[in-house]
């Protein structure tokens, strides 16, 4: 509970809570069979449903439904069994039908929770208000024409789900945890791509301040803001806003502002006066929404294990601490990547590979782990290399930089290199004669108490080996014969 | 008046079938008739070339003893249904030049049985109205006239007033209709033929323009029962399209018309006889039940205590789902257009130069309902009331196979001489209303005349989804009164 900020008539606390917009991930509309592809050309991806030409009706897909399902069983929450779709009215070029067909009083997902994995190894539980259905809106482009605004309707009517939390968080950092956990889980489950820069989640974050132990104060909404570096500065900055308005006596009002990326402030969009009365009720197009236990039962049954039991499972058995095995298993496919390196060797070593090198390739490389530049399998074999002493700490980093640029096993690259560690005895005990003779100046020096010279013999023999000696032996050795 | 626009449903099949007439000739007489008839102002388009060609195609598929149900039977479509290529209006102005590149179910299915269609039938303008005034293209007159006085020109009722006087006036053998509270009855009613609501969900309302999704329903418009039950046939159907549309098999609906209607019990419910109402219809009841009991069944006195609020619960649930329905005729897409300096004005004036006064007053008070602060109090509350009505009926159909009532409290009133009162005129809909809010089945035929020789209607309700006891109650009183008045003027 670190996080205050500091005004002018004492410390604040932020009160953070989150309402994502996750687009479901799924061939086909929430209510029309029109495909939900990225980057279609305009207008080309519409039904007669989606333009709500006269006389169509929304068909639920079913498949959106297992996809909230699935995602609320993620989030550990409860399943509603009966839920109802209503109309959200108002009127907006982009909304075809003048009403967004969503749910209100009776959504499909209740209450859940979602763990943060903070820095610092520790975790927060945040609670999960409701997760629901609802359809996107199309999109409005001003900026086509001079005096018209271009509408597409692509995205109309594709299925959202929105995940609201309760008012849980108190710091950015928090904030930041949250959207990072869900969308691990999301993608965990399949059924969000997380895609914030395509927009496939979106974030509204309701801010307010208060001072220790108070009740909460008004809220402010904030819109657009579609990264998480810029939900930092966002929450940051309304928070800020909030306290001086207060510290200069006046009130805060309950508004939805939006956020401005370039300028990295935000304004006011509409106030509670100006709030739109949506009119919701049932739309009675569609029945209620009736699961049976036995289809909740069926995809449970499909739940992959989810990060927060993969991360306890990495800590048992592979003795991982927690931050560890939280990187790892913030997307599958590197824990996935780690368990097949760690599989039978070193888990330690594995981790560290993985976390170390590798990745360290991956951000260099501007690469995604689904293609990576050195496979697993080579990994685990170099992992194998270091195990059996056939390479050295230092030539394993080598040979994995070879790895990378040539994509080749490892075992090839030591024999072509013939980067083989050394750890024949008499030849690294030759080598050493021979450093030695070649520095007697030095070896007396040594002798008379100048100890730090040890290192330079490390490294002239290393050199003579051409680095292939082994480390260890070349240590023992030289301190017997020096000795 | 020829012969052949004279025929019913059932009989034109028969001498189909038999070659002794062909789809092209009874269709060429259905337009000769429609030419003839324009004066009543029933149909917003007119489709002859169509008619024809869909007659030559029926005449095919009867050689090829191929011929769907409703094989070369001339129909008219209310124009509430959308008709790939065929301009679509609702009788509004904003979709004066609306074509859809889409069918509806219904008459897709009409189609796929070899109904030949006329044309699109005029309508209350998005089917809101009971008199066929709040047509953007003018009102459609009732080819019935008064005894005491035949210039005065009447209204056909509605909101399917197009429908009813094109089936009555012999333009067409049979129209579809859509019923939300009562606009297939009760211009049934008020033109002497008969119109069936069948139950929520037995017909598709894909494709077609909605009014209040939760009441719409489609239906057939026939000038006889056995005409009803081969149309509806044709109709009804589960649609996955539709997920209001109920996965029910479709029973034999003719084959349920038994003519033995001995042992049933038939609800006569107190509540449908207020103090005000008009010894004319009173008698008309009274012989219906005598009708009834004459061929076996028991009439039952019942009670359906909540029928008076169902019309206050109607206009607000009503309003408030077309209030939502009718945002999507915003000017962006398709229809009309009126532009504004900014989104708001374009909205505003396409609205106000696309609607009508009825139109606007629905969506008004249905905007109102539904606002914060005033949901709970009409909106939830017309719900749980809505709920109710629905119970009262469940209730008397423990005891009762179907109930029989009065389609309506008058007969066709004449053009103009209503008030200004909307109200007044929404109490045409006082019998129907109850069974839309209930989504059950209920069907007029006419049984009698007004002394002012105009057709009078009786409604029978059923079971949800037993329009097979509806239809056999219906053939056997439609026997039994023996209705033959034909409109002045349409020779028989």
């Amino acid at each position: 509970m670190g996080y205050v900020i500091q005004g002018e008539t004492g410390d604040w606390e932020l009160v953070i809570g989150l309402e994502v917009h996750a687009q479901v991930t799924s061939k086909s509309k929430l209510f029309s069979g029109a495909a939900t592809s990225f980057g279609a050309e305009p207008n080309t991806e519409v039904s007669l449903v989606d333009a709500a030409m006269p006389g169509m009706l929304p068909v639920i897909n079913e498949y959106c439904v297992e996809q909230a399902i699935r995602t609320g069983l993620g989030l550990k929450a409860q399943i509603n069994k009966t839920s109802v779709f209503a109309r959200k009215n108002y009127f907006y070029a982009d909304l075809p039908q003048g009403y967004q067909i969503s749910q209100y009083d009776q959504p499909i997902v209740g209450e859940g929770t979602i763990i943060l994995d903070m820095k610092d190894g520790s975790t927060r539980t945040i609670g999960i208000e409701r997760l629901h259905l609802e359809q996107d809106a199309g999109k409005s482009l001003h900026d086509q024409h001079p005096q018209k605004s271009f509408i597409d309707l692509n995205r109309a009517g594709t299925a959202l789900m929105e995940i609201v939390s309760k008012p849980d968080m108190r710091s950015p950092e928090e904030a930041a945890a949250y959207v990072t956990k869900l969308r691990s889980i999301l993608r965990y489950l399949g059924t969000c791509d997380g895609n914030m820069a395509e927009g496939s989640m979106r974030c509204d974050i309701n801010v307010s301040v208060r001072k220790a132990g108070e009740p909460y104060r008004t809220r402010a909404e904030i819109k657009n803001v579609n990264s998480i570096r810029f939900m930092f500065q966002a929450i940051e900055y309304e928070a800020r806003r909030q306290i001086d308005i207060y510290e200069e006596g006046g009130e805060v009002v309950q508004e939805t502002r939006l956020y401005d990326a370039t300028k990295g402030e935000t304004r006011s969009m509409r106030s509670k006066e100006n709030a739109h009365d949506y009119r919701y009720f049932p739309d009675p197009d569609l029945l209620p929404l009736v699961l049976s236990d036995e289809e909740i039962a069926s995809i449970k049954s499909t739940l992959p294990e989810l990060p927060d039991e993969k991360k306890e499972r990495f800590m048992r058995d592979y003795q991982l601490n927690a931050y560890d095995a939280g990187v790892l298993v913030a997307d599958q496919e590197s824990a996935h990547f780690f368990e097949s390196v760690a599989k039978g060797r070193d888990p330690k070593l594995a981790a560290n590979w993985v976390m170390g090198d590798f990745f360290g390739a991956l951000n260099r490389l501007g690469k995604e782990i689904s293609d990576p530049p050195v496979t697993a399998a080579n990994l685990g074999a170099l992992v194998d290399l270091i195990a059996d002493n056939t390479l050295s700490g230092r030539l394993a980093k080598e040979v994995f930089e070879l790895m990378v640029e040539t994509g080749k096993a490892p075992g090839d690259i030591v024999e072509e290199k013939g980067l083989r560690q050394v750890t024949d005895t008499g030849a690294i005990e030759a080598s050493i004669a021979e450093v030695l003779a070649a520095n007697p100046d030095k070896v007396a020096e040594y002798r008379s108490g100048k100890d730090k010279l040890f290192g330079f013999f490390v490294g002239q023999v290393m050199k003579a080996t051409a680095g292939k000696a082994n480390p260890a032996l070349v240590n023992e050795i030289l301190k017997k014969q020096l000795g | 008046m020829s012969e052949l626009t004279n025929l019913t449903i059932a009989d034109a099949r028969a001498k189909l079938a038999k070659g002794e007439i062909s789809a092209v000739e009874l269709t060429e007489a259905h337009i000769l008739a429609m030419e003839a008839a324009r004066g009543l102002n029933a149909f917003v388009t007119e489709t002859p070339e169509l008619a024809l060609e869909r007659a030559r195609e029926a005449d095919a598929a009867q050689q090829k003893g191929e011929a769907g149900l409703l094989s070369g039977i001339p129909l008219g479509i209310k124009d509430l249904f959308a008709t790939e290529g065929v301009r679509t209006t609702a009788s509004s102005k904003i979709l004066e030049n609306f074509v859809p590149p889409y069918e509806s179910t219904i008459s897709a299915n009409l189609k796929k049985a070899g109904a030949v269609m006329l044309g699109k039938t005029s309508l209350d303008e998005f089917a809101m109205g009971s008199s066929n005034m709040t047509s953007a293209f003018g009102p459609v007159i009732s080819p019935w006239k008064r005894k005491s006085n035949s210039n005065a020109q009447l209204v056909p009722g509605g909101s399917s007033g197009g429908s009813a006087s094109a089936v009555s006036a012999r333009i067409a053998m049979g129209a579809t209709g859509t019923d939300t509270g009562g606009s297939i009855r009760q211009p049934a009613s008020f033109c002497g033929i008969v119109g069936f609501k069948p139950t929520y969900g037995r017909c598709s309302r894909w494709g077609t323009i909605a009014f209040a999704s939760s009441l719409d329903q489609a239906g057939p418009m026939t000038r006889t029962v056995k005409d009803a039950a081969l149309m509806l046939q044709a109709m009804a159907g589960h649609d996955p399209k539709d997920s209001t549309s109920a996965n029910i098999a479709v029973p034999d609906f003719a084959a349920a018309m038994t003519g033995d209607i001995r042992g049933l019990k038939i609800g006569i419910p107190k509540e449908y006889r207020p103090d005000g109402l008009s010894a004319e219809i009173s008698k008309l009841w009274d012989d219906g039940i005598e009708m009834l009991k004459a061929a076996g069944a028991t009439p039952v006195e019942i009670s359906l205590p909540h029928t008076k609020y169902a019309l206050a619960t109607y206009y607000i649930v009503a309003p408030a789902e077309c209030s939502s329905n009718l945002a999507r005729y915003d000017g962006v897409r398709y229809g009309m257009r009126v532009e504004g300096k900014t989104l708001d004005e374009l909205y505003a004036k396409t609205r106000a130069a696309g609607f009508g006064q009825e139109v606007r007053r629905r969506i008004l008070i249905g905007t109102y309902v539904l606002s914060a602060g005033y949901y709970d109090a009409y909106y939830t509350k017309a719900q749980k009331v809505r709920a109710l009505i629905a119970e009262d009926f469940r209730k008397a159909f423990e005891t009762v196979d179907a109930i029989l009532t009065p389609t309506a409290p008058s007969a066709a009133f004449g053009l103009g001489e209503t008030n200004d009162d909307p109200v007044a005129m929404w109490l045409n809909d006082v019998f129907t209303v109850p069974a839309s809010l209930a989504g059950l089945p209920g069907i007029s035929v006419p049984t009698g005349l007004s002394s002012e020789g105009l057709p009078l209607g009786l409604q029978l309700l059923g079971r949800p989804f037993d329009e097979e006891t509806v239809l056999k109650v219906a053939g056997v009183l439609e026997s039994a009164a023996g209705f033959k008045a034909t409109p002045n003027g349409v020779e028989i």
